[in-house]
């Protein structure tokens, strides 16, 4: 493998974390509140909203019923309000937040709705408000189910981030396909899957770790 | 809170001992409470037209079978539920009349324990009892000093730093009593606070409760469904069944009293009040000839009635015979019960229970045996 390629990795490799990066942190800024909003609003719940509820969730569900290479295309204009452009590197962010807020949110509203109902009515009896509750007791229990679920998040974001060569996002996934496959250089190909599985698997080994140190309801053994 | 506080407080519980009865923590005024119908399931009705007065100062208990509106009793006084109807009136407010944010302060005056604990797993034992100061806006440092001696008074100090999963259930609900303390709080609720508790555990924590109460001047109001709490700490009872409340008043008076159907069931355990079955088995309704009378003699308090069974033979020449017997103590006071056969005619036996009642003792025929 030639140097040149070699810059060529380690530019793609960069342009992956970037967009992973910062289409991530967005997301979890959108993507968490909007869970907490799903797994309290419910009818009899904290912030009782549960017409407001059901809209979100079936907006929710759509965004992600929606293959990811078709909303990359079919968001283009709001794209392009966004970013100024439709291609290239920071261009492909707007589309994969958009598909990272709806995945996250479903997996935080999962995670608080583990949270045991009991610790809510706890917090009330001591005249806990709403926002409390939120931030001392459901953000605080949930925390190694957010923990597991902004890893996924970072796994998949892995994964879609291959997909938006498609609009010149570049990244990993880009040159796997543009040189290994396209241009029959296997051993490109090779660097780059291996690349991708060490990445993935740094990213869920930190992520377990953390939610471990955030899980204090098992025994230290 | 330190000694000297402790101390205040006990002046201060025995200064209010007068105003008592006039001026109780908690009243219900007639209180119904429907739950409306869901997809699944019809209207409820919960409560029905609950009339309870819980005194200040006391350990008042409810009690009664799972379903027949306990819990939802409970929490009508922190306003965690609303009432249909009817007022719950805690300290003089009216819980029901009270906007999100005035109910939130009434809240931090009024502690309240769990079945499950509910501690938070996140937190240590330590965080947990700071958790409502937290919530109170209280800064750090009094923080601290509020805990310290929270921890120190149910046993714990050398748990400060351990999480919820490395405690025991019992050291659990002490976290969860210390936490309701921490506001110090005038009203303290107990739901089914012992009920996942093994025997042993569950005394010690009512001991703990007991202590609160004396030594803090806190008016407890629990809910259970165990007959030995209530015996062991109310002062007060009230005996609900099927949303309504059967009877209420001093725990001795109720529970020796002429007691509800419900009542008599749920004291099915206390000592005496089961005939044993080689009795039951023989015994007939009706008397005859040459039959032994069975007499239930029920005393209460301190009446002794070992001298009044030797006077029944030595006074009225009435043979005694003892067939079973057993001591109770509930609130603090012996409550004992003596199954015992007399051989004598009808007469004789009305003269036995007259000699009786003048001394104190009530009794009732039971039933006959040869």
């Amino acid at each position: 493998m030639s140097a040149d390629i070699f810059a060529l990795l380690l530019k793609s490799m960069g342009q992956t974390l970037y967009m992973v990066a910062v289409a991530g942190l967005i997301g979890s800024l959108f993507g968490i509140p909007l869970g907490v909003f799903l797994a309290t609003s419910e009818r009899g719940e904290l912030f009782a909203a549960p017409s407001v509820n059901k809209v979100l969730g079936l907006i929710v569900n759509a965004a992600r019923s929606t293959p990811f290479i078709i909303l990359v295309v079919a968001i283009i204009p709001f794209t392009r309000m966004i970013a100024g452009t439709s291609i290239g590197t920071t261009a492909a962010i707007v589309p994969l937040t958009i598909a990272t807020i709806p995945f996250i949110a479903r997996l935080v509203e999962s995670a608080i709705r583990e949270v045991d109902p009991g610790l809510t009515e706890a917090a009330r009896a001591m005249g806990a408000s709403p926002v409390q509750i939120v931030f001392k007791v459901l953000l605080a229990e949930a925390r190694p189910g957010i923990a597991s679920a902004l890893t996924l998040t970072i796994v998949s974001l892995i994964g879609y981030s291959a997909m938006v060569g498609a609009v010149g996002g570049g990244g990993l996934g880009d040159l796997g396909i543009r040189y290994g496959y396209q241009r029959f250089m296997p051993d490109v190909m090779a660097v780059v899957v291996l690349v991708l599985i060490v990445l993935v698997q740094l990213v869920q080994s930190a992520g377990d770790r953390l939610a471990r140190q955030f899980d204090k309801r098992i025994r230290p053994r | 809170m330190s000694m000297t506080t402790l101390v205040q407080k006990t002046g201060e519980a025995a200064d209010k001992g007068l105003a008592k009865a006039a001026n109780p923590m908690v009243v219900f005024e007639s209180v119904s409470k429907r739950f409306a119908a869901g997809r699944t399931s019809a209207e409820v009705a919960a409560l029905d037209g609950v009339d309870l007065t819980v005194p200040r100062g006391s350990v008042t208990g409810i009690i009664g079978r799972s379903g027949a509106g306990k819990s939802t009793l409970i929490r009508l006084v922190n306003g965690l539920e609303k009432p249909t109807a009817g007022r719950v009136i805690v300290d003089g407010v009216n819980i029901a009349e009270l906007d999100e944010k005035s109910l939130r302060d009434v809240r931090r005056s009024i502690g309240m324990i769990f079945q499950h604990f509910n501690l938070l797993s996140s937190r240590t034992a330590f965080d947990n009892i700071a958790l409502p100061l937290e919530i109170a806006g209280i800064d750090r440092q009094t923080i601290e000093k509020r805990v310290t001696p929270l921890l120190d008074l149910v046993g714990l100090s050398d748990k400060r730093n351990r999480y919820p999963s490395e405690l025991s259930g019992g050291q659990k609900q002490r976290i969860g009593i210390a936490r309701a303390l921490a506001t110090e709080p005038k009203l303290l609720l107990s739901d089914e606070a012992t009920s996942a508790l093994d025997p042993e555990t569950t005394r010690s924590i009512l001991a703990l409760l007991k202590t609160i109460n004396r030594e803090l001047g806190l008016t407890v109001l629990l809910i259970t469904h165990e007959m030995e709490v209530i015996k062991t700490i109310a002062d007060h009872v009230a005996v609900i069944d099927g949303g309504r409340i059967v009877e209420q008043g001093p725990t001795f008076d109720v529970f020796t009293g002429h007691t509800h159907a419900t009542t008599r069931s749920l004291l099915g355990g206390l000592a005496g009040l089961h005939l044993p079955e080689f009795l039951t088995r023989q015994m007939v309704e009706e008397p005859e000839p040459g039959l032994r009378t069975i007499l239930r003699i029920i005393f209460k308090g301190e009446n002794a009635t070992e001298p009044m069974l030797a006077r029944l033979g030595s006074d009225l020449g009435i043979e005694v015979n003892i067939m079973a017997g057993a001591v109770d103590e509930i609130a603090g006071r012996p409550f004992g019960m003596l199954v015992v056969s007399l051989l004598a005619d009808e007469a004789r036996i009305v003269e036995a229970r007259r000699f009786l009642a003048d001394h104190g003792l009530s009794s009732e025929v039971v039933g006959y045996v040869r």
